[in-house]
């Protein structure tokens, strides 16, 4: 899927599709993603139309809902860039399940499978299409780093970010146990089965503390969102002032560690 | 309308396209290579035996010594044997002759339950053949050898021909042509019966033999 | 979590007994530590992974084309079968099935069957059934036995004692079987077991088994185990009684191995099971032992409904190995029991539906993070995942005439249905979503401190002030 991947062919211009967790909540780390781009010679396209890629109502169970939503995003990405997506989770959704979505509709369906060939998880596209070699510019550090199950089972791209990371000569990547297993987000799933989602991201906290390493970094804000809010949630339980497990997207810590 | 012509008449009323035949023979031509007896042998025994089966080397000349030896050191004084069998009338012969008592399997087991259940500590039978992959016997019991010969005495004998083992469970069935017809019950059997039901630990014999031994036939040495 | 085992009932309750298992640490260790023991144990039986990759698209091409078979298949099998002189019985449903068991039974003054394993059986209920007339129905795998001693139901589909201690075994033997002294040393507790059910293999009037495979081109049922009471059930008894769900057969004997190299591997990490048990038919005349008549009950039990329908067809690939709930990060936390279904964990999620309605099970396939850890394992890559999302469609939607699903619409709340249609509104008109999210970012009302369940055990969520497209704008 690599069209624009291939040597010497780099692209010039990408689409960025932020996310609405991104966008509403991470704003930040889509700031750090597009500046990162952006150093890199690429002139990144931000669609203001974009709104979300319909994955909430999708794995809900309301599948007309999340294809009305996803035709809209259809139409925001006309030119022949590859699209950034700094989620493997709804870089996932886009890329595997707007072909399925749109099956019974052959235009969309044709539209849904182009852009699907187009759609490149941020740190894939760092690293198999840029060859991006970060240069480590800070100083000694040990991270972990969680990769979303759907960066790992849909996109197959759970390698990208330890390539990354392994790339930072003076950082450390911690490995936590049961590291492949889910933090227990799953969108609806977390507020529809709350016990079990708070025993899972429970138990994600506890593993990913129990490296050591000074932050936890991902590639999706989804399961940020659910690890770091329930590592905070346990420090004002136990009366922490400072936060016992810091994180954030693996792009803000990258651009940090690269900073000229 | 009978529970079999409903059943039957919603499955065929269902739009179901046809699929392509899988191709499980070009699976194990790219996956498992032909291998010589020696290869094959010792894939076997070192399967078998991490299944904690015994295995002894013999010949066609040597192995009523080793079956004698065995018993011996098990302190078995009885075996049930196959006397329509060659190799059951050579244990006859020779077992009689050193203080072990060899029951025959002569007659049908309404006639003695009890006894197989209760007093038959050791048997012996041979394998039609084995499969080197998994470490596994290939049995094929008869009228000779009944099919409770290898399950019910917690001790099970077996001699096995070096030659019939097979690499894959896949080669012997399609060597052989199984799919043109089998026996009663064909079993493989691939070490001692156990189970890991409790908190995942694993014991030997369950239900069936607590001990599997096998008198592996090879080339006079 | 035993008082909430037997539950009929399965959607209700369900949160209130995966809280049981996910509030009490003991369990919670014990089943990670068993299932991190057999996730290892299947690793080590797939080194290289083009071969498990490969095996695997076997394994789902025959059981795709088989399936694609089956009414042929269904019918040739039992050509065959009579052919080889084993009785073929049809059931639509679990009264039927039972209807026949208990005949057959009675028809022999059966007082004593003794039971190999086998989920179907479980499924329905056949142990009640012989109660009710009186004629004892004993499971002979260790952990099934343990599991019937308690007065439970399997937790596991191949471990179905899983969830109890060897402590726990001890004092269970130890009160119940008679003569038996506390010991919790793993080899004496099976030597128990096995000298109790020796006496009843020598007496039972009648064997029950499941079947793993049937094989129509030669007329055999295959049976996978270790123990050897799946032989001993077969074999001992002068009647031999097998039971299957109608989905699992093959044409070929040659596409056995590959689903027997898959299941033993994927269920346990044994590259072979102990014993596999390939029955053609009962005693000849010139044999001397096997049972004189074996029996098989075809059962259906909704499975010609995922049958119907393209997507939902897939669910009947299954072979049964359990590797989908020993690597189900929610299985690991709640355990068997809390589903409150025969089969528990992703593959229970996706099967009983169609045994039970929807109406029965619609809480089940919310019980997911859609983490894809189940497809991933599947054996015979059953599409799990978009099994469950497709499940919440059936449930969640407006009951609408001819559906695929009994109980289609069971989970159908219009209240939650205009909340969807709501958000899709804003989100699929810019100028909207940039409203919505523009109030959102400045207003805190709209985001308070208690956000119900997501507040349980984490802070709440809150907008950034300034949104992405805000900070672009600012930076421009």
């Amino acid at each position: 899927m690599q069209i624009q991947g291939k040597a010497g062919q780099r692209p010039t211009d990408v689409y960025f599709f932020a996310t609405c967790v991104i966008d509403q909540f991470f704003p930040g780390a889509g700031m750090d993603a597009i500046t990162l781009l952006e150093r890199e010679g690429i002139r990144v396209h931000f669609p203001q139309e974009q709104t979300c890629c319909g994955q909430p109502a999708f794995t809900s169970g309301f599948p007309d809902e999340a294809r009305k939503v996803a035709a809209h995003q259809l139409t925001l990405f006309p030119e022949n860039w590859p699209v950034v997506v700094p989620s493997g989770s709804c870089g996932g959704m886009m890329k595997h399940h707007y072909p399925t979505l749109f099956a019974a509709d052959p235009a969309r369906k044709a539209q849904a499978e182009a852009l699907s060939s187009r759609i490149y998880e941020f740190t894939d596209f760092l690293v198999n299409v840029l060859g991006w070699q970060p240069e480590d510019k800070g100083s000694n550090c040990t991270v972990v780093l969680h990769t979303s199950c759907s960066a790992r089972r849909e996109m197959g791209v759970h390698l990208t970010g330890r390539q990354l990371l392994g790339g930072l000569n003076k950082v450390t990547v911690a490995q936590q146990d049961h590291e492949s297993e889910c933090c227990g987000f799953g969108g609806t799933f977390s507020i529809k089965q709350p016990e079990i989602s708070g025993a899972m991201v429970e138990d994600k906290v506890k593993s990913l503390k129990a490296t050591g390493a000074e932050r936890v970094v991902s590639a999706d804000c989804g399961c940020l969102m659910n690890i770091l809010g329930h590592a905070a949630w346990k420090d004002e339980q136990e009366g922490r002032k400072t936060p016992s497990l810091p994180g954030e997207h693996i792009a803000s810590f990258l651009l940090r560690r690269t900073a000229k | 309308m009978s529970a079999r012509d409903r059943i039957l008449a919603k499955l065929n009323a269902a739009p179901v396209l046809p699929k392509a035949a899988p191709d499980v023979a070009a699976w194990y031509a790219a996956h498992r290579s032909a291998e010589s007896t020696a290869e094959k042998v010792a894939r076997f025994r070192g399967c078998i035996e991490f299944a904690h089966a015994e295995v002894y080397a013999v010949t066609q000349a040597s192995w009523p010594q080793k079956l004698w030896e065995v018993l011996a050191a098990k302190q078995l004084e009885k075996l049930l044997v196959a006397p329509g069998t060659a190799h059951g009338q050579r244990a006859i012969t020779v077992l009689s002759e050193s203080g072990i008592h060899c029951r025959a399997y002569e007659q049908s087991i309404e006639d003695w339950k009890e006894e197989m259940f209760h007093d038959i500590p050791a048997s012996l039978t041979a394998a039609r053949g084995a499969i080197a992959e998994t470490g596994t016997l290939v049995l094929w019991p008869d009228s000779h050898e009944p099919r409770l010969m290898s399950l019910v005495p917690p001790v099970h004998i077996v001699l096995l021909d070096a030659k019939t083992i097979y690499n894959t469970f896949y080669e012997v069935m399609t060597a052989e042509n199984w799919g043109g017809g089998l026996p009663t019950n064909a079993l493989l059997v691939s070490g001692p019966s156990k189970t890991a039901d409790i908190q995942v630990t694993l014991a030997y014999g369950a239900h069936g033999p607590k001990e599997l031994i096998v008198l592996l036939v090879g080339d006079e040495a | 979590m035993s008082e909430h085992a037997l539950n009929f009932m399965p959607s209700e309750g369900f949160r209130a007994r995966a809280k049981d298992v996910v509030e009490n640490p003991f369990l919670r260790q014990s089943f990670r530590g068993a299932m991190d023991f057999l996730i290892n144990k299947r690793i080590t039986q797939f080194p290289s992974a083009e071969e498990l990759e490969t095996l695997r698209t076997l394994g789902e091409q025959i059981r795709q084309y088989n399936l694609g078979k089956l009414p042929a298949l269904l019918v040739q099998l039992e050509e065959n079968l009579t052919r080889n002189g084993i009785k073929v019985h049809w059931a639509e449903t679990p009264d039927e099935a039972n209807a026949i068991i208990l005949g057959i039974c009675q028809k022999h003054s059966a007082k004593l069957m003794v039971k190999g394993k086998s989920m179907v059986s479980e499924e329905i209920e056949l142990n009640h059934a012989c109660e009710a007339v009186g004629i004892e129905a004993m499971e002979s795998d260790m952990g099934e036995y343990i599991v019937q001693l308690a007065g439970e139901k399997p937790s596991h589909i191949i471990m179905p004692a899983i969830h109890k201690t060897k402590e726990e075994i001890a004092k269970l033997f130890h009160e119940k079987v008679e003569g038996v002294d506390y010991t919790d040393n793993v080899d004496e507790l099976i030597q128990i077991g096995r000298k109790v059910l020796r006496e009843k293999f020598l007496v039972a009037d009648i064997g029950l088994s499941g079947v793993n495979f049937a094989v129509a081109e030669s007329g055999t049922l295959c049976l996978v185990e270790n123990e050897g009471n799946g032989r001993l059930s077969t074999t001992a008894p002068p009647v031999h009684i097998a039971i299957t769900g109608i989905e699992k057969i093959v044409e070929k004997l040659d596409h056995v191995p590959p689903l027997l190299s898959l299941l033993t591997r994927s269920a346990t990490g044994q590259n072979i099971s102990t014993y596999f048990n390939m029955i053609s038919g009962p005693r000849k005349a010139d044999e001397k032992d096997g049972p004189t008549e074996v029996h098989l009950v075809l059962l259906d039990n909704g499975r010609t409904q995922a049958y119907a329908d393209e997507q939902l067809r897939k669910t009947l690939q299954c072979i049964r190995c359990g590797a989908c709930m020993n690597h189900c990060p929610v299985y690991t936390r709640i355990g068997g029991h809390a589903y409150g279904t025969t089969y528990p964990g992703p593959i229970g999620k996706i099967i009983s539906p169609h045994m039970l309605g929807l109406e029965a099970t619609k809480t089940m396939a919310t019980a997911s993070s859609l983490c894809g850890a189940c497809g991933e394992v599947c054996p015979v890559r059953i599409p799990i995942p978009d099994l469950l999302m497709r499940l919440r469609e059936e449930s969640f939607s407006e009951p609408h005439a001819n559906p695929t699903m009994r109980g289609q619409g069971a989970g159908y709340s219009r209240l939650i249905t205009m909340i969807w249609q709501a958000w899709a509104t804003v989100y699929r008109s810019p100028t909207l979503y940039r409203t919505y999210s523009w109030l959102a970012s400045r207003f805190n009302w709209l985001t308070p401190a208690n956000q119900g369940p997501w507040t349980s055990v984490r802070t709440p969520l809150k907008p950034a002030p300034k949104r992405l497209r805000d900070l672009l704008k600012d930076k421009s």
